[in-house]
């Protein structure tokens, strides 16, 4: 017994078939509400038969007329797409942040992106008084807020990541207190840009998909591999860099495509908040502590919790449509405090 | 073998370390004793580049790889408690590892003989924050063990160990030394196990080398005084010098 038996106990923790399964198939049932929810009243029948009519070689009668198709696939699919890879970017980009960071509290917004993003998309919406730029200056300032904190982090501090937060601490501050005394001297924005803040969902269709998609991917690919390096960064730097890690070019490596995807999805979101934490946290409280469980379970819950969000967001007070970002902190707060106390013991 | 070739460390323009010459022949045992702060753990963490510090570290003449050449078990290793002891003595197969590659019959099986060594294998799902202090610091030599470096840099290893485990340990290091060919270099405050297991002694003294020599050429009263202050008395022993604390003030 004993050769067998030690056999399995040398394995590593890795990512088990059940909960892919479960990950996906939540994936599958909320993208599914998400298609079939909708203030246009589609008939659900209809919704099923017109997906199956896109798949190619098949020919199914939907009974949909132009309208009601244009809304589903131009309007339904690209939000529900969007909000998959909104929260999947957030949630992965989360788990990195808390990994690379050894902080709990690290979140994708911590390097003052989410601070720069509001400061590009209110100097957009004052400078052009129109919202079609407010995407590339969030973006712009996202990424701008995090050069700052890189540069300011760097040159204060050695080795250590504290210099890092604090930097980014001091640039939120900076940006936010900008932003604010933009809004005080222009009162008429301030409805525009905090519904910016609070986040939406609302396309034009697949545009911001489209811009979004590659970012994501990229980002997905380097946190994907690197989450083995992030288990072995939970050591702390130096037996990290004992064990022949560079642990300074994997953490810059890891930051700046979390970053980057992150000022990309929230440049087309706006500043979805607790998303970064409260699915990386569930996930660790149920399946542990290894990154190459978090890091894919992340991406897989990640979007699903975010559809979810938005589902409830179009139909809690439909015909109107709360921010989503309110949604996911109001429901996600109490969600996660939850289960923290059904889960409490050692983590 | 190991050579540190004029190693000097400095934080915030104060010198802790050397400058140091020192070297360390393939399969020897060498032992850094000195008191606190004398660069014990400096000196071993230029070994495995974790401090900047100006001078050559090397091996056989080729400059060192940190995890490859060297494994390196801290004083103070941090230890996640979530994670299972299988999965961390794992994390010593990081260096072997390319970053997709995925960890190979080879690497489970290193894995699985460093638990054995160490008689851990009924240990391999305990989380680390369920061990006891000597079962802990077993875990961490295992992880050194599966990075299969062919020299271990051991920083006070047996620091939380009562007296019986302490020897315990030592032995299976030695064992191994001698079975796989290893190099060891061990840092501690126990000067009596120190003489027991080393061949060689340096003892280190405010970043400096002060002494060198075979445990009986280092551990005697004259040496250990000028470092250590009057309260050391050295008894001789067929197996070797007894280091002991003597009081200085009665009462």
């Amino acid at each position: 017994m004993n050769k067998a038996f030690s056999a399995t106990t040398a394995r590593p923790a890795r990512l088990r078939g059940g909960a892919i399964a479960l990950g996906v198939g939540a994936l599958l049932v909320v993208s599914l509400v998400g298609l079939l929810v909708g203030a246009a009243g589609i008939p659900i029948r209809g919704v099923f038969r017109a997906l199956a009519n896109a798949i190619p070689f098949v020919d199914i009668d939907h009974g949909l007329s132009d309208v009601e198709l244009r809304v589903l696939f131009e309007i339904r699919l690209p939000r529900v797409v969007l909000g998959a890879l909104v929260g999947a970017v957030l949630s992965v980009a989360g788990a990195a942040y808390q990994g690379v960071f050894r902080n709990p509290l690290a979140d994708p917004y911590l390097l003052g992106v989410a601070a720069g993003a509001g400061l590009g998309a209110t100097l957009a919406l004052l400078l052009t008084e129109t919202d079609g730029l407010v995407a590339p200056f969030a973006f712009a300032g996202g990424v701008a807020a995090v050069l700052v904190t890189y540069v300011l982090g760097r040159s204060v501090g050695g080795r250590s990541t504290i210099t890092l937060i604090l930097a980014g601490v001091a640039v939120a501050a900076f940006a936010t207190a900008i932003q604010t005394y933009l809004l005080q001297s222009n009162v008429e924005t301030i409805r525009e840009v905090y519904s910016w803040i609070l986040g939406r969902l609302v396309t034009v269709g697949w545009s911001e998909v489209i811009t979004l998609l590659p970012y994501l991917v990229v980002a997905a690919a380097i946190l994907f591999g690197s989450r083995r390096l992030l288990d072995v960064l939970s050591l702390g730097d130096e037996e990290a860099e004992g064990l022949g890690v560079n642990v300074g070019r994997v953490r810059w490596v890891i930051v700046v495509s979390a970053t980057l995807a992150t000022a990309a999805a929230v440049s087309v979101s706006g500043l979805i908040a607790f998303v970064g934490i409260v699915v990386p946290h569930t996930i660790r409280l149920f399946l542990g502590w290894s990154y190459r469980i978090i890091i894919p379970m992340s991406m897989l819950l990640g979007a699903s919790f975010l559809m979810a969000a938005d589902v409830a967001a179009r139909t809690l007070v439909a015909p109107a449509e709360l921010p989503i970002g309110v949604v996911t902190a109001f429901l996600g707060a109490p969600f996660f405090l939850l289960i923290l106390r059904t889960m409490r013991g050692p983590t | 073998m190991i050579l540190w070739e004029e190693v000097e460390v400095s934080y915030g323009g104060r010198r802790v370390l050397g400058p140091i010459t020192l070297d360390v022949a393939d399969g020897e045992w060498l032992g850094l004793i000195g008191p606190n702060g004398a660069g014990k753990s400096t000196l071993l963490k230029t070994a495995v580049d974790v401090v900047d510090y100006s001078g050559t570290v090397s091996r056989r003449e080729e400059p060192l790889r940190s995890g490859l050449d060297v494994a390196w078990m801290p004083q103070r290793p941090h230890l996640p408690d979530a994670m299972g002891v299988a999965d961390y003595v794992m994390l010593g197969r990081t260096p072997h590892l390319g970053l997709l590659t995925p960890e190979s019959r080879h690497d489970v099986d290193t894995v699985r003989s460093a638990l054995e060594k160490l008689d851990l294998d009924s240990f391999g799902r305990r989380p680390l924050g369920t061990l006891s202090g000597g079962e802990a610091q077993r875990a961490v030599l295992a992880r050194a063990l599966a990075q299969e470096a062919p020299v271990l840099l051991l920083d006070e290893p047996t620091a939380s160990l009562d007296v019986g485990h302490a020897v315990e340990v030592l032995d299976v290091v030695d064992e191994l030394r001698h079975r796989e060919g290893l190099t060891v270099v061990v840092a501690a405050h126990d000067l009596t196990l120190a003489g027991r297991f080393a061949d060689r002694l340096v003892l280190l003294s405010e970043g400096i080398l002060a002494a060198e020599g075979s445990p009986e050429e280092v551990l005697t009263e004259e040496t250990l005084r000028a470092h250590y202050g009057p309260g050391v008395r050295v008894i001789d022993d067929d197996d070797g010098p007894i280091v002991v604390p003597m009081r200085i003030n009665h009462g």
